[in-house]
């Protein structure tokens, strides 16, 4: 049913992501049950550690490698990706729902004139290869099948667990490429303020209108510290100016799972419940008690956040203190 | 220069989504279709476009005769055309992207924007297969866009920071949230919008190579529990974080 199942590893400043790394777990425990190979690439210039991806799972890595293909250039990506899929035979491909996952994929898809599943949940190989994904936002799920000879998955970030990496390590092939086509190329990176991303955060904190004013979010960026966690926010503060769009959670903003989700101030409109509620925990403290937030909460605190919250981190540093 | 504006036809997302009788579809009872919000953002830089260079602007939609409504509202916001490509049948992502590259092709249209993903099944495929299909260059979640000639520098959103991208025309762009202010229909648009003809074309047939087999609710979430009404709650919230859900 496949014959060789490929998974593109993603590398940010020569580091490959931890969403990568869940990839290869997938492609590893699909090749066990289809008894078939199992490879990886990676395009870039330098990339460090790559031997170590072999801990979770896969051994044989290419790593496509040119001075100017550090930054992401989709025309560049798209055709060594291509290149690659139709030397080798592979028929599954798998990448990260990333950014870059994201753009790069369907571009693969359109030049291999095949099926593509995004954002895939949960991946069934009973059979057919049954893909579940979210749609609207998160209202409804669906199971998609791809009636293609290759096929293409992108794999939610933090959905699917890549395990503790075992000793392992991968031989890594280093292909030289020359004269990438740098048609459309990325020349910068401009970072937000060094501060984590909420598609990629495992905690998040997040505020909404019960905030009353954009200075408020202090509190938020405390809370947010103490636990490690991204600041996020609600569709009503991000209009208002108070927080950048970036943070959004929910329909019109970013969908979420992170292990921990504290919603502060946030009455839970439909759009954000739907962009969150995957969410493994999800703590609630807002004000009104029959607000829908608390319907989908673990723990909720119906109390007032400026009294709840300074509490709160004060609480937790004096556990990590301890 | 001709400018191409992508748009669909979605449910609000204040929509309620509850899955029809095929169980493959939502039930349509009760929700109200719009533009895709992103196509907003689309549809504002493409006539920003045209009122700063000049140009055309045409809207196109792929679907079923309600896609007429979104393509009115394209038309009342500044459009100058709009062509709808039938289809009856759920297409995908892949086939829809097929059509539109045959439009935009007919159209000789060297500039095109798209909304980042439409709300309804959230896949961020289509803007990138068309400009494959076309062999345009494409920047994807954009939030800023410089155009001077033939030379494009675009900034597009990643995980935690923007990505600056130099490519050329011609190009498929996809519009972020934050790309522009999008406008309001004037009354006087909207009126024009209504005598408006909207051109209706038969796309290549098309086999679907994404099958949606099934549609289901996700799984319902249990309500926990209200721990207190104040700070008073808080040490328990702590102990129950980090003994029972073990996330501190």
């Amino acid at each position: 049913m496949a014959n060789k199942i490929l998974v593109y590893l993603e590398q940010r400043n020569g580091i490959i992501k931890k969403s990568s790394l869940e990839a290869v777990k997938v492609g590893k425990d699909f090749s066990e049950k289809l008894g078939c190979e199992v490879e990886a690439l990676v395009i870039g210039s330098e990339v460090s550690d790559l031997g170590k991806v072999g801990g979770y799972g896969i051994n044989k890595i290419i790593h496509l490698k040119n001075s100017d293909l550090e930054l992401y250039s989709p025309t560049a990506y798209t055709k060594l990706v291509v290149q690659h899929v139709q030397e080798n035979s592979a028929d599954v491909l798998l990448f990260a729902n990333t950014a870059l996952g994201k753009d790069l994929a369907p571009r693969v898809a359109a030049n291999l004139d095949c099926g593509i599943a995004m954002d895939c949940v949960a991946l069934d190989i009973e059979g057919d290869i049954t893909a579940t994904r979210p749609v609207y936002a998160g209202k409804a799920l669906i199971d998609v099948k791809l009636n293609s000879e290759i096929k293409i998955f992108t794999l939610r970030p933090n959905v699917f667990n890549a395990g503790e990496p075992t000793g392992d390590s991968a031989s890594v092939e280093v292909k030289e490429v020359s004269n990438p086509d740098l048609s459309t190329k990325v020349v910068e990176i401009k970072k937000s303020e060094g501060k984590l991303d909420v598609a990629e955060a495992d905690i998040i904190v997040s505020g909404g209108r019960g905030l009353k004013g954009t200075e408020n979010f202090k509190m938020i960026e405390e809370l947010a510290e103490v636990l490690g966690a991204a600041v996020g926010a609600s569709r009503a503060v991000v209009d208002a100016g108070w927080r950048p769009h970036g943070e959004q959670v929910g329909q019109t903003g970013k969908t979420v799972t992170p292990t921990l989700y504290v919603a502060v101030g946030i009455s839970g409109a439909i759009q954000h419940l739907a962009g969150m509620r995957s969410s493994k925990y999800i703590v609630a403290i807002n004000k009104d008690k029959d607000a829908p937030i608390f319907s989908i909460a673990d723990y909720g605190i119906a109390g007032d956040a400026f009294e709840v919250v300074p509490k709160l981190i004060e609480e937790i540093k004096k556990l990590k203190a301890e | 220069m001709k400018i191409a504006v992508c748009v669909s036809h979605v449910p609000d997302t204040a929509a309620k989504i509850s899955v029809g009788s095929d169980g493959k579809s939502i039930d349509p009872s009760g929700v109200t279709y719009v533009l895709n919000p992103y196509d907003e953002f689309a549809i504002e830089e493409a006539l920003k476009i045209k009122d700063a260079q000049g140009g055309e602007v045409v809207a196109i939609s792929v679907g079923t005769d309600a896609n007429k409504e979104t393509l009115r509202k394209a038309l009342a916001m500044g459009a100058d055309s709009a062509v709808l490509l039938k289809e009856d049948k759920d297409r995908d992502s892949i086939g829809i992207a097929k059509a539109l590259a045959e439009e935009i092709k007919a159209q000789d249209a060297k500039l095109v924007f798209f909304g980042k993903q439409s709300v309804d099944f959230d896949n961020s495929i289509t803007g990138q297969v068309t400009a494959e299909l076309l062999d345009y260059n494409c920047v994807t979640v954009v939030v800023d866009l410089q155009i001077n000639g033939e030379k494009v520098t675009a900034e597009r959103e990643i995980e935690g920071g923007r990505e600056i991208v130099e490519t050329s025309l011609p190009l498929v762009i996809t519009a972020q949230k934050g790309l522009n202010e999008p406008r309001y229909a004037s009354l006087k648009g909207i009126m024009q919008a209504k005598k408006k003809t909207i051109e209706e074309k038969t796309p290549s047939p098309y086999e679907n190579m994404i099958e949606l087999v099934a549609m289901k609710r996700p799984p319902a979430k249990q309500p926990g529990k209200i721990l207190g009404e104040d700070s008073s709650a808080v040490p328990e919230l702590v102990r129950l974080l980090r003994e029972e859900a073990k996330v501190i």
